[in-house]
C-alpha cells in the first residue's frame, strides 16, 4: 500500500495528558493506516486510548494534551497544522460522528440550519443552494420526506434519526475520512442495525474511509474490514476482520474475544421451589407517570402479568422506553403502581406506604446500572456494604458489621483490604462486585439487577456475570435481571420476558424464547443483534434484510 | 483475578492534604498559586493582628490620654503616634489594629450563624421539597430583592435599637449580615441537595430501607458541601464591607465600645478636604487589604475547583518523573482482566 493511497496515516503517535495525578501517557507509539473505502475498527477497553487516537485525526483533544508523532490526513500533518488550516481541514477532509446523537445536535436550531452551518463554514453557498444540499444529504441518509423535515428541530426526531442527521452533517462536505466514536452505543439493537447499514453504504457509495471506535465485538464483526486492538495505549494486533476472529494472535485479543457473551441457548432447569412460592406476582400491572399540566399521563407499563418464583432468575429484556426499568423500580418501591396488582414478598405494592414496606426491604436487594454513582463517595466500601446491616439493626456500627462485611466481600472476590478503600479507588467491575455484596448483605429472597453490566467493559462484564451465576447458585435468591442485551440474558436467566412498548411481547424459558421465538418483535430483536463472528454475521445480515422485506 | 490476590495496600495521603484550602494550595501552579498564596498571607496577617491586638496596639482603642496628658486631635504622624491621631483624639494605629479584631469577630459570628441556618434550611428545602421548599425559596428571593446594605441597616435598628456596646454592635452587624447571607447558603446547598438526591447511591439507600433522617445526614448532607469553602471566603469579604458600610453610615459601634474602620472613615470625611490624610488612608487601606486578601483566596479556590480553569503542571521534567509517567495510573483497572 503506497503512501498516496492511505486516507489516514498515523506514525509513532504519542499523546500524554497533564492531570492532577501527574502526566498520563494515553497513547504510546501508535502506527496506523487507513485506506480509502476501508472501515478500520479500533477496539479496546475503556482507557485503552482508542478514542484519543481517533480524535487526534481531527486534533480534537483537550488543552492538557501534548502530542508528538505525525498524523497525516491526505498529505497534511494534523499535528503541526496551524489553527486556520486545521479549521479548513475539519469537515472537508475528516469529520466526526459522536456517540450520543441527542447531545451532538444543538436543540435550538433546525437540523437544516445545522447541516448548512458546515457548508457556510467552508465555502460560499447561497441560502437556496445550502438548503438544497441539506435536503439532498437528509435523503441520502434515509430521512423520509426530507423537504418537510429539514425545518424540524432535533427533538422531533427519534434517536436513530438523530444519528442519521449527525452522519449527514459529517458527509455534507464529502469528507474522505469519517471518525465514528461508538456511533451505536447509545442506540437500541434494532436501530443499531440500521445505522450500521447506513455506515456500510457510506463506505460503498462514497468511498469514505471510516475509523470506527467501539467496544462491541458484534459491531466490529458486522462492519469492519480491518481491526486494530488497543491495550494500554498501544496497538497489540492489527488484522483483517475475518483473520482476527478466526485466529487471534495476541494473548489480549484472545481474552477479549473469549469474554464476549454469545447466545448459546443454555438450558437451565427452573428450581423446584419456583412453582411453590412466588416472590413477585403482577397481574394487569399498570404504571403511569403523571403528564405535565393538561397533558395525558404517560403510560410506561400496560397490562403486564409477571411471576417470579422463589429461586428463579427472570430476564426482563426490551429496548429503551419499553418500561423494563420502570417495572424493576416499581418492585423496589421506587415508582408508584397506578393500576392492576403487584405483590412483592407478600406485600401489595399498589398504594403501599413506605412505612409498611420498610421491614420487607431486608428481603430485597438492588444492583444499579452505573457502579460509578451507586456508592456514597464519602464512605469506604466496607461502610457502604455495612449500610443495610446497620439500617435493619443487624449491627450497630460499621465497625461491628465488619466481620460480616469481609465475608460478603470475600464472596464477591474482593479481599478484605478492599473494604478500606473509597469507591473512586475501585475500577468499574470491582465496584459492581461490591454493589452485589451490598445487595446480598441481608441474604435477600429477591435481587433486582437493573442493567448491572451495561456500563462495564466486555471482559469485566464476563466476570460479573460469572460471579452472579455463582452467587445465585450459592444463595438461591430469586432475581429479576433487567437488560437490553440478549446474550447477557442467555448467560443468567431461567426464564425470559420480552417487553415491547410497556407490554409483554413474549415470555418463556430462555432456550425457547431465544431459540424459537414466536413473536415478530422478538425475532427482529434477535436478528438485529450482531454476533461476534464476521462470517456468521454476514449470513445473519442477509436474513435480517429478508425479515424486513417480509414486514415491508 | 490478580488484583484480589495482590496486596491492595497503598499509602493514603495524610489527613492535612485533604483539608479544603491546603488541598487546593498543593494542586495549584503558576499565577493561580501566586494569587492563593498572596491571599493566604494577607489573611494570615489580618488574623494574627486581630488575635494579638492587645499586644500589638500601642494604646487602647478608646484611649484619649497618655502619661503626658491628652493625645490631641488630628496630630500628624510622629514618634508617639506613628500614624497620627483622629479628629476625636484617638491614636490611628491603635484604632486600625483593634479594628481588625472587631472585623474578625463579626466575620466569625456572621459566618457561623448563616452557615448553620443556611445549610439546615437548604437541606430541608431540597430534600423535603413541596410547600416547605416553595415558601423558603419565595422568602429567600424576597430577601435577595432588597439591597443588602439597606436590609442590614433595618436589621441593625431592629436588633440593637441603634445602641452600640461591643457585643451589641458586633451582634447587630453580624446578624444583619446573616440575614443577607442565609439565602445564598440556602440556594447553594439546596441546589446541591437536589443534584445529590437523584444520584443512584441515595436511591440505593432508599432501597436498603434507610430512614429519611439517615439518608439526609449520612448520604446527602456531606456530599452537598463542596462549594461552601468558596462561598464562605467570598462572604467573609462581603461581611467586612457591610460592617464598614454600616459604620460609615453611623449604625456601627461607638468608639468607646470598640474600634471600627467604617466609623473612623466616616469621622475623617471632613479631614480629607483640609489635607489631613492620615485619618482616612489607614482605615481605608486596612479594609481594602483584608477584602482583597480574602477575595483572592475565594477567587483562586473558585478557579481551582473548576477543572476547566485549573492550570496543571507541565509534563515530566526529571527522568524519574518520566518513568513514573510511563506507568499507567489505571493499572488497578487491569485487575479485572485476569
Amino acid at each position: 500500500m503506497g503512501a498516496s493511497e492511505t486516507a489516514v496515516d498515523i506514525r509513532e503517535l504519542r499523546i500524554s495528558f497533564d492531570t492532577d495525578g501527574g502526566t498520563v501517557q494515553a497513547v504510546r507509539g501508535v502506527d496506523l493506516q487507513v485506506a480509502p473505502g476501508e472501515v478500520l475498527a479500533v477496539v479496546g477497553e475503556s482507557g485503552s486510548g482508542k478514542t484519543v487516537t481517533a480524535r487526534s485525526i481531527l486534533r480534537l483533544l483537550p488543552e492538557t494534551a501534548s502530542v508528538s508523532g505525525a498524523v497525516l490526513v491526505g498529505a497534511e500533518d494534523v499535528v503541526t497544522l496551524d489553527a486556520g488550516r486545521l479549521r479548513q481541514l475539519r469537515g472537508t477532509k475528516a469529520a466526526m460522528i459522536f456517540q450520543e446523537p441527542s447531545t451532538a445536535l444543538n436543540p435550538v436550531y433546525t437540523v437544516g440550519w445545522q447541516i448548512a452551518e458546515g457548508l457556510r463554514a467552508h465555502g460560499s453557498y447561497s441560502k437556496k443552494q445550502a438548503r438544497a444540499h441539506a435536503i439532498d444529504m437528509l435523503r441520502k441518509v434515509g430521512i423520509p420526506e426530507p423537504e418537510r423535515r429539514i425545518d424540524d428541530y432535533p427533538h422531533q426526531f427519534s434517536g436513530g434519526q438523530k444519528q442519521r442527521i449527525v452522519i449527514a452533517m459529517a458527509l455534507a462536505l464529502d469528507a474522505s475520512v469519517l471518525i465514528a466514536d461508538e456511533p451505536t452505543t447509545a442506540l437500541d439493537v434494532t436501530v443499531q442495525a440500521e445505522i450500521l447499514e447506513l455506515l456500510r453504504r457510506c463506505r460503498d457509495e462514497f468511498g469514505t474511509a471510516i475509523v470506527l471506535i467501539t467496544h462491541n465485538m458484534g459491531v466490529v464483526a458486522d462492519l469492519a474490514d480491518r481491526v486494530a486492538v488497543m491495550y494500554r495505549g498501544e496497538i497489540v494486533e492489527t488484522a483483517p476482520v475475518r483473520e482476527l476472529f478466526a485466529a487471534p494472535r495476541h494473548e489480549y485479543t484472545k481474552r477479549l474475544l473469549a469474554a464476549v457473551p454469545r447466545v448459546e441457548l443454555t438450558e437451565r432447569a427452573v428450581p423446584a421451589s419456583a412453582a411453590a412460592e412466588a416472590v413477585v406476582e403482577a397481574q394487569g400491572l399498570e404504571i403511569e407517570y403523571p403528564g405535565r399540566f393538561g397533558r395525558k399521563p404517560f403510560r410506561a407499563v400496560h397490562d403486564v402479568d409477571l411471576r417470579i418464583g422463589a429461586g428463579e432468575v427472570v430476564g426482563l429484556v426490551g429496548e429503551s422506553g419499553s418500561g423494563k426499568t420502570t417495572i424493576g423500580r416499581a418492585i423496589a418501591g421506587l415508582a408508584p403502581v397506578t393500576g392492576g396488582s403487584l405483590r412483592v414478598l407478600g406485600t401489595e405494592m399498589r398504594g403501599v406506604k413506605e412505612r409498611q414496606f420498610r421491614p420487607r426491604r431486608r428481603e430485597l436487594g438492588f444492583v444499579f446500572q452505573d457502579p460509578a454513582t451507586s456508592f456514597n463517595p464519602l464512605l469506604t466500601i466496607a461502610e457502604c456494604v455495612a449500610e443495610p446491616l446497620i439500617v435493619h439493626g443487624a449491627a450497630s456500627s460499621a465497625a461491628e458489621a465488619r466481620g460480616r462485611v469481609d465475608e460478603l466481600l470475600d464472596a464477591v472476590q474482593l479481599g478484605g483490604a478492599y473494604g478500606d478503600r473509597y469507591p473512586h479507588e475501585l475500577s468499574g467491575g470491582q465496584r459492581q462486585r461490591a454493589s452485589l455484596a451490598r445487595a446480598l448483605a441481608l441474604d435477600p429472597k429477591l435481587l433486582i439487577a437493573d442493567e448491572p453490566t451495561s456500563a462495564l467493559d466486555v471482559s469485566v462484564q464476563a466476570r460479573v456475570l460469572e460471579l452472579f451465576e455463582e452467587l445465585q447458585e450459592r444463595f438461591g435468591f430469586a432475581s429479576l435481571f433487567i437488560t437490553h442485551d440478549l446474550a447477557v440474558v442467555d448467560r443468567v436467566a431461567h426464564r425470559v420476558v420480552v417487553l415491547h412498548r410497556g407490554e409483554i411481547a413474549e415470555e418463556g424459558s430462555t432456550a425457547q424464547v431465544l431459540g424459537t421465538p414466536h413473536d415478530p418483535y422478538t425475532r427482529r430483536l434477535l436478528a438485529s443483534l450482531p454476533v461476534p463472528d464476521p462470517v456468521e454475521q454476514a449470513r445473519r445480515r442477509a436474513e435480517l434484510a429478508a425479515l424486513h422485506g417480509d414486514a415491508g | 483475578m490478580t488484583a484480589a490476590i495482590s496486596s491492595p495496600e497503598r499509602v493514603r495521603p495524610p489527613w492535612w492534604h485533604r483539608l479544603p484550602v491546603l488541598q487546593q494550595l498543593r494542586q495549584s501552579v503558576g499565577l493561580q498559586r501566586g494569587m492563593l498564596v498572596a491571599g493566604l498571607v494577607i489573611t494570615a496577617v489580618f488574623v494574627i493582628v486581630a488575635i494579638f491586638a492587645p499586644l500589638i496596639a500601642p494604646y487602647g482603642y478608646n484611649q484619649l490620654r497618655g502619661p503626658d496628658g491628652l493625645f490631641g486631635a488630628q496630630q500628624p504622624p510622629s514618634a508617639d503616634h506613628l500614624l497620627g491621631t483622629t479628629v476625636g483624639g484617638y491614636d490611628v494605629l491603635s484604632r486600625v489594629v483593634w479594628g481588625a479584631q472587631t472585623a474578625l469577630l463579626v466575620i466569625i459570628v456572621a459566618i457561623l450563624l448563616s452557615v448553620f441556618l443556611g445549610i439546615a434550611l437548604g437541606l430541608l428545602a431540597g430534600y423535603i421539597g413541596g410547600w416547605f421548599d416553595r415558601i423558603t425559596i419565595v422568602i429567600a428571593d424576597a430577601i435577595y430583592a432588597f439591597p443588602s446594605l439597606l436590609l442590614a441597616i433595618v436589621a441593625a435598628i431592629v436588633i440593637s435599637g441603634g445602641q452600640s456596646s461591643l457585643w451589641g454592635g458586633i451582634l447587630a452587624a453580624a446578624i444583619s449580615i446573616t440575614v443577607v447571607f442565609i439565602p445564598q447558603y440556602l440556594r447553594v446547598v439546596r441546589a446541591e441537595v437536589l443534584r445529590v438526591k437523584s444520584e443512584a447511591f441515595v436511591e440505593s439507600a432508599k432501597v436498603v430501607g434507610a430512614s429519611n433522617g439517615r439518608i439526609m445526614f449520612r448520604h446527602v448532607l456531606r456530599n452537598s458541601t463542596r462549594t461552601l469553602p468558596l462561598i464562605i471566603t467570598l462572604n467573609s469579604s462581603e461581611a467586612i464591607l457591610t460592617l464598614a458600610g454600616l459604620g460609615f453610615l453611623g449604625f456601627g459601634i461607638e468608639p468607646s465600645a470598640a474600634a471600627e474602620w467604617g466609623y473612623d472613615l466616616n469621622k475623617s470625611l471632613s479631614d480629607v478636604t483640609s489635607g489631613i490624610w492620615w485619618t482616612s488612608i489607614f482605615p481605608g487601606v486596612a479594609i481594602v487589604l483584608v477584602v482583597l486578601g480574602i477575595t483572592l483566596i475565594g477567587e483562586s479556590l473558585n478557579d481551582l475547583a473548576d477543572p476547566r480553569l485549573r492550570a496543571r503542571r507541565k509534563p515530566a521534567q526529571t527522568p524519574a518523573q518520566a518513568v513514573a509517567a510511563e506507568q499507567p495510573v489505571a493499572r488497578e483497572e487491569m485487575g479485572d482482566v485476569y
